[in-house]
């Protein structure tokens, strides 16, 4: 069946070559040692951020959050595959849709839930909101509310580290509507004249906001652009959690020798851009489609079809993390408001 | 004391930091072999070599964006960008990114970054090389503003610029870096705190706020003044943000006039927030006239050197200004 949809979605939606070989691994197995573990930990974190956005999305229908949040579901491998494949002193930039990527840095899910519901208990005190998150003390340079913003900042990241001769590297997320500023040109270049060991990992998901990535440029392959100056590029399926996971751990050893890296991972954001779109630019098909390539279903089966865990182990993990929702939910519900005396705290230093 | 010129001063206080901090760095556009656009960083690649002295290809944003993300992990870099006309590149890195990590994370950040960069008209270089965008970064919290008007002022806040945790844009004048002034020796640590203004002329009868270039011609005026024995105060503000409210109120205090000169445009310049913080306070009862502006005509600087020289504050068009108040 898995197998069926692979080239079904190739021949459909002219995936690349990378995703399809990627799901011969993902059939066989992947070439990597990966202890159960880590196995498990990817799993729950998979899961941990699948249900956090799915109560975020709740928390705004019941009227206790404002503002706004950018949901990344059906994109859950991404980040984590990245993030479980760093250490605590790579640092990552994130994006506006970046649960994933924080949940992946081992961020606290009760701080991360408490920040989106805007107290003071949360990362950023209630002033940043969950566009805006970060733990500085686990490698986590903070989210970005800007697209591309984060690009630059990565490159100066990185310059810290090749400075202090550091065996770390930086990982820049952006997604496929960041790829046309002028931010992700600008630093592809000098992080290339430079050496220095950032990769750059574009989440794409085929839609910049409404834009199919078809009316935004006019390649298909976003990671041919690596060429361009003079760096690695490459494309893998971005639902594939083990290929990711893989070939960042290959990705890193390479930065750090090689300089600069460009990694696409072609996915799907299932929800809308944000809580308020109608998502008229596109087919129930099309989602569908890519529904039935949910990345945590097909790690699933992959875990019980190689017997790594039983569906026991799995079915407590998906207890587990809806238990671990319910409890930030309660830690942030239960933390008081910021309060406007402390305004100007942290303005400046 | 020893005479050295306002570049000087700024190629003394980045080499004597780096000195002692390894963890400052240098990057921008030609800084490196060239010695920087207008000389300023003459001898650092030798003393500092290639790794802390950074060429960069022609990429502002990039810039200015590596500057904050190595601020954020524990570096102290500072930026140059070869005209302030430039910031137009640099915005959001500078405004969304610098200014805000520290609010944004609730604290986690610190962006310790100087962006040094050159304003100011008079060379000749015309409509995009040669404004004064200081205001622009004034109206974003979590930024600091510097504009120095004297070798010795330059030297030690662009010190106190690189030790301070915050970004600092710290906007030279070009038309200054060849101007010599009485500065320390090499290696006398001295510094100037920002938020903490410098009265270049103590007077009784007028006080004239301004900063940057236009403190020369405002002492100028003062000098013409003082044969007829008008004694004007005038105030070199030396940084924008913070501001040393303070000073301006308890000056239009004492004199009851004041006059506000910038070479920026006058058309939402740092002036009209001057003014603000003046009429605003209890000096206003003691103002005997409204509080007169003179910035720079609200045009493009352009390029036919008797037209440039007319679009911004004048000898003439300052002491005009002086005189309707009295």
């Amino acid at each position: 069946m898995l197998l069926f949809n692979a080239i079904l979605s190739f021949d459909i939606l002219n995936n690349y070559r990378y995703s399809y070989r990627s799901y011969g691994q993902f059939i066989v197995g992947s070439a990597m040692k990966i202890t159960k573990a880590k196995h498990l930990d990817m799993y729950l974190k998979m899961v941990q951020t699948r249900r956090f956005e799915e109560k975020a999305a709740k928390l705004f229908v019941q009227g206790k959050v404002h503002g706004t949040a950018h949901f990344c579901i059906g994109e859950e491998a991404t980040g984590i595959g990245v993030c479980s494949a760093l250490e605590n002193d790579d640092y990552i930039l994130q994006t506006h849709r970046g649960h994933n990527q924080g949940i992946g840095k081992n961020m606290d899910i009760n701080l991360m839930m408490a920040e989106f519901l805007g107290k003071e208990t949360g990362y950023c005190k209630g002033k940043g909101g969950c566009m805006h998150i970060a733990d500085f003390s686990k490698g986590s340079l903070g989210a970005n509310g800007i697209v591309g913003g984060g690009i630059p900042l990565a490159v100066g990241a990185a310059l810290s580290q090749k400075y202090k001769k550091k065996d770390n590297i930086t990982v820049g997320f952006f997604g496929d509507g960041a790829a046309n500023e002028g931010a992700f040109h600008e630093s592809l270049n000098l992080a290339s004249v430079w050496k220095l060991p950032v990769l750059f990992v574009c989440t794409n998901n085929y839609y910049g906001m409404s834009t199919h990535l078809s009316k935004s440029m006019n390649i298909t392959d976003i990671s041919i652009r690596a060429e361009s100056y003079g760096i690695k590029g490459m494309a893998i399926d971005g639902n594939d959690i083990l290929k990711i996971y893989e070939e960042t751990t290959k990705a890193k050893k390479y930065v750090m020798k090689n300089g600069p890296m460009l990694m696409v991972l072609n996915t799907y954001r299932w929800m809308g851009h944000s809580k308020s779109d109608a998502q008229a630019y596109r087919t129930k098909e099309e989602v569908d489609e890519w529904k039935a390539k949910c990345p945590i279903k097909r790690y699933r089966e992959y875990l019980l079809n190689e017997g790594i865990a039983t569906e026991n182990t799995l079915s407590e993990l998906d207890k587990q993390a809806v238990q671990d929702i319910e409890t930030a939910v309660e830690f942030a519900e239960n933390s008081p408001e910021p309060r406007i005396e402390n305004i100007f705290e942290d303005v400046y230093a | 004391m020893r005479e050295i010129t306002y570049a000087e001063a700024i190629n003394e206080a980045m080499s004597e930091e780096m000195r002692q901090d390894d963890n400052i760095i240098f990057i921008g556009e030609d800084i490196g072999v060239y010695g920087g656009a207008f000389g300023v960083s003459r001898g650092m690649l030798e003393e500092f070599g290639e790794e802390r002295v950074r060429d960069t290809p022609i990429t502002e944003l990039a810039i200015t964006g590596a500057a904050v993300g190595a601020a954020l992990t524990g570096l102290r870099p500072i930026a140059e960008l070869m005209f302030s006309d430039f910031m137009t590149f640099a915005m959001d890195p500078l405004v969304n990114q610098a200014a805000k990590s520290r609010f944004q994370f609730g604290g986690q950040a610190s962006v310790p970054m100087v962006l040094r960069t050159p304003g100011g008209s008079g060379t000749g270089a015309a409509e995009q090389h040669s404004q004064s965008l200081e205001a622009w970064v004034c109206h974003v919290p979590g930024l600091k503003v510097v504009i120095p008007s004297t070798p010795y002022d330059a030297k030690g806040l662009l010190k106190t610029a690189i030790r301070d945790n915050n970004p600092v844009v710290f906007i030279e004048q070009k038309l200054l870096y060849r101007t010599k002034g009485e500065v320390p020796e090499q290696g006398d640590d001295y510094t100037i705190p920002l938020g903490v203004a410098d009265i270049k002329r103590a007077g009784k009868d007028l006080t004239i706020v301004t900063y940057g270039r236009m403190v020369q011609r405002s002492l100028e005026v003062a000098e013409i003044f003082a044969s007829e024995d008008v004694d004007i105060e005038v105030i070199d503000i030396r940084s924008l943000v913070p501001l040393d409210k303070e000073c301006l109120i308890q000056s239009a205090k004492k004199t009851g006039k004041v006059v506000i000169v910038h070479e920026a445009c006058q058309t939402g310049g740092y002036g009209g927030e001057l003014s603000s913080v003046i009429v605003d306070s209890e000096a206003f009862f003691y103002l005997d006239a409204p509080v007169k502006r003179v910035g720079g005509l609200d045009v493009p600087i352009p390029y036919n050197p008797g037209l440039e020289a007319q679009v911004v504050p004048t000898v003439d068009s300052i002491s005009s200004a002086v005189r309707e108040l009295l």
